[in-house]
């Protein structure tokens, strides 16, 4: 428990349009990171708290995998470092871990960015001996993460694009819908845009499928201290910071939940208009 | 000598109209001109009952008469043997329902009290201008780790670094100072005030380390295997919400979401700080204490037309600082007493449009001996909102309790220390401030502190001591 830590990134890399990684010296939260877990990190003293899913840790090296898209001033802001820069804050690792256990066969399904989400857990139910069948969905073939990683932990996979420009065409729902009709399944989980948590769940449900998702809405301390990000459960106030932020699909207040994530949306588009103004101004 | 003023030197402060729309300080505080004059108004009384209504039993008519010799040096040291961070609480201690009580002028007639939290704030402030700082002391008693970094936690490790241990703070945000940093706004209590209080404990030698959550980065074992004893000092933040229907809609906040992104997050100066926070045209404001006079005169600096707190009970009940509710009304924020919002109202967007109240009048007196609140059938009506803030209290955090569940709580779910010693369920593991009674005051998680550090001095020395007879066996 020595000296404060200095977040040195390193490994920095583009992984698909708009999509990023880093590797992130932490060696507390390497230490002690499950599936399931996320960091809170703020970039410099005028930054804000940003969530993000611990997608891998490195014990022995000390380090955390992290990937973000670009969707704002922020994350934008992020993509933007290099090899030895550093995070001015790094909190974590946050929330509850994944139940990992041996349920039987588990069906994983991850869309865009959510991937990066979905990964850790794919491999941990792996290991726990699981059957796992994994379905990755985007809007086109270069915004498929992990597919490799995912593939070796899983013992099917399937792509799914909206184009059609790898695997099949369409949503990762009729993936879903396909394999619960000729497999039993006996989990699920879900993790991706907010939309597409809420039709998987809904897809689940018809086949009375338990199904977890893992919800991301708007944080600020991410230690439960503030309420942001409370979600209705089953019509009691969850923080998802520290009750989840995996819950059952089916006990989400899914409009609740969609409306909340959009609270800020002029403001981030402010912010994010005054950070590509100065980019210009720079270039 | 002049004769003394039956009225508190008054304190120059920032007009109303032009403070409601900044966040700086409201009270300038005195000069030292004033300090003197306001001093020479202390009766310096021999069995001083101000001594013993400060939480911290602070030497007051020394440092008062200190500042009436013109010794400011003097009446610092005074002031330091006792409060780690009098800056703060000269600032924001309910000096009337303590020290100032109990003023023996105020207990005549025609005197108000004598201004004792505004002496010790000049007193503090005073201090910062100076260059000589506290010497460090050799830290070889001993490692006590503190877990959370509030006012609870900064007084006991200034306190144990003043007597030789090596202690470190566990902070979980990234910044050390708990409500004082995320809760209390500017306007009352300056962040660089704060920033200037805990450089001061962080010369003496402590270790404030940030971003560790315990129970999550580390866990209690850790802590336990490198350090001799442990305070834990973590707070009662985690908000309760009324959960009436809407809670959900957009606009709606807890106190402490509002006021951390305000405060800690600099929100009040978006976009040159990423962190935005609503700026409500129409903000109703529910609860009745310090938190809802802060959130509410937060959002009239945010822009706010109207501002209304709402409170349950009357204005006699009000739990705030009266200094506060007066300086709320001058900024022009309303009350609706004896009022209960039953349901927010919003759009077909998820947007906050009103809020729906019901009056109430005061029946029988409950436990507390407050009359409670009574709903009056047939009395619903709506208050026009774009923004509410609940302020209706704050519970455990259970981050830490629940990945420590060997320390037993008591039945509200705090941690169950002895009130006399700090001391709790497990050896060497002490408690205090809000996570054992419960929200409180800066000034009683301070006292609470000052108790811990004597006690984890004894409980230390005494462990020592018995590996020493042990090893010589």
């Amino acid at each position: 428990m020595g000296r404060t830590t200095v977040f040195t990134i390193s490994n920095c890399k583009r992984l698909a349009v708009n999509e990023y990684e880093f590797w992130v010296k932490a060696p507390q939260i390497a230490s002690k990171a499950k599936a399931g877990q996320f960091v809170i990190l703020r970039i410099d003293e005028f930054g804000e708290r940003l969530p993000l899913t611990i997608v891998d840790n490195d014990k022995q090296a000390g380090k955390i995998h992290l990937i973000f898209q670009v969707v704002g001033k922020t994350t934008a802001a992020l993509a933007e470092l290099c090899d030895g820069d550093s995070l001015k804050d790094l909190a974590g690792p946050l929330g509850k871990a994944t139940e990992i256990k041996n349920y039987g066969n588990v069906l994983l399904v991850g869309g865009g960015v959510g991937i990066a989400a979905l990964y850790p857990i794919v491999k941990e139910l792996k290991k726990a001996g699981n059957y796992v069948i994994t379905v990755l969905g985007a809007k086109s073939k270069d915004l498929i993460i992990l597919e490799k990683e995912c593939k070796e932990a899983s013992d099917e996979l399937y792509v799914m694009t909206d184009d059609g420009s790898a695997g099949e065409k369409g949503l990762v729902t009729d993936a879903m819908s396909k394999i619960l009709t000729h497999q039993t399944i006996n989990f699920c989980w879900a993790i991706g845009p907010s939309v597409m948590m809420k039709f998987c769940t809904l897809t689940a449900d018809k086949y009375n499928l338990p199904i977890y998702v893992s919800l991301n809405p708007i944080m600020i301390d991410g230690t439960g201290m503030c309420g942001g990000c409370r979600v209705t459960i089953s019509d009691s106030i969850k923080f998802a910071c520290v009750d989840g932020p995996e819950f059952l699909g089916s006990e989400v207040h899914w409009d609740e939940f969609i409306s909340r994530m959009a609270q800020y949306n002029e403001e981030e588009a402010l912010s994010y208009g005054q950070l590509k103004r100065q980019v210009k101004e720079n270039a | 000598m002049p004769k003394r003023s039956y009225t508190q030197t008054p304190m120059a402060e920032q007009e109303p109209t032009i403070r409601k729309d900044n966040f700086e300080e409201v009270a300038l505080g005195y000069t030292v001109e004033q300090g003197k004059f306001e001093a020479s108004r202390c009766l310096q009384c021999k069995d001083a009952p101000c001594i013993k209504h400060c939480p911290v039993m602070i030497d007051i008519p020394g440092f008062i008469q200190a500042i009436k010799d013109d010794d400011m040096s003097k009446a610092y040291q005074i002031i330091n043997r006792y409060s780690n961070l009098p800056a703060i609480c000269g600032r924001v201690c309910p000096q009337e329902k303590q020290c100032e009580m109990v003023c023996k002028l105020g207990k005549s007639k025609k005197f108000e009290p004598v201004a004792i939290g505004k002496l010790e704030r000049l007193v503090a402030d005073w201090s910062f201008e100076q260059s000589s700082k506290d010497k460090a002391v050799k830290l070889d008693k001993g490692k006590v780790a503190v877990v959370g970094g509030g006012p609870s936690g900064l007084t006991v490790a200034g306190d144990l670094a003043k007597m030789g241990y090596e202690t470190t703070i566990f902070e979980a945000l990234h910044k050390a100072g708990g409500v004082l940093s995320y809760g209390i706004p500017e306007f009352r209590l300056p962040k660089d005030i704060v920033d200037k209080e805990i450089q001061q404990i962080k010369d003496l030698g402590v270790n404030i380390q940030t971003n560790v959550v315990v129970g999550k980065t580390i866990d209690m074992q850790e802590v336990m295997d490198e350090f001799d004893a442990c305070y834990i000092a973590i707070g009662a933040g985690t908000p309760k919400f009324l959960g009436i229907s809407g809670s959900g809609l957009k606009g709606v906040y807890a106190s402490s979401e509002f006021l951390t992104r305000v405060n800690l997050m600099h929100g009040y100066d978006f976009p040159n700080y990423d962190t935005p926070v609503e700026n409500g045209r129409n903000v109703v404001v529910i609860g009745g204490g310090n938190v809802a006079m802060d959130s509410a005169r937060s959002a009239k600096r945010l822009g706010a037309e109207q501002v209304t707190v709402v409170y349950r009970r009357s204005k006699d009940e009000l739990p705030a600082r009266k200094e506060e509710f007066y300086h709320s009304v001058e900024e022009g924020i309303e009350y609706s007493w004896l009022t209960n919002p039953i349901e927010y109202l919003g759009d077909e967007n998820g947007n906050l449009t009103g809020v729906k109240c019901i009056k109430m009048e005061l029946g029988d007196p409950d436990d507390s001996g407050r009359r409670r609140p009574v709903p009056i059938s047939g009395s619903e009506f709506i208050i026009k909102a774009d923004e509410a803030v609940e302020a209706i209290g704050q519970g455990a955090n259970r981050v830490l309790l629940d990945a420590f569940p060997e320390l037993d709580l008591n039945h509200w779910g705090y941690i169950d220390a002895d009130e006399e010693t700090c001391a709790t369920s497990i050896a060497g593991i002490f408690a205090g401030g809000d996570i054992v009674t419960g929200a409180a005051t800066v000034i009683l998680a301070m006292g609470a502190g000052k108790l811990a550090a004597k006690e984890i001095n004894n409980y230390v020395t005494q462990e020592k001591a018995k590996n020493r007879e042990g090893s010589l066996q």
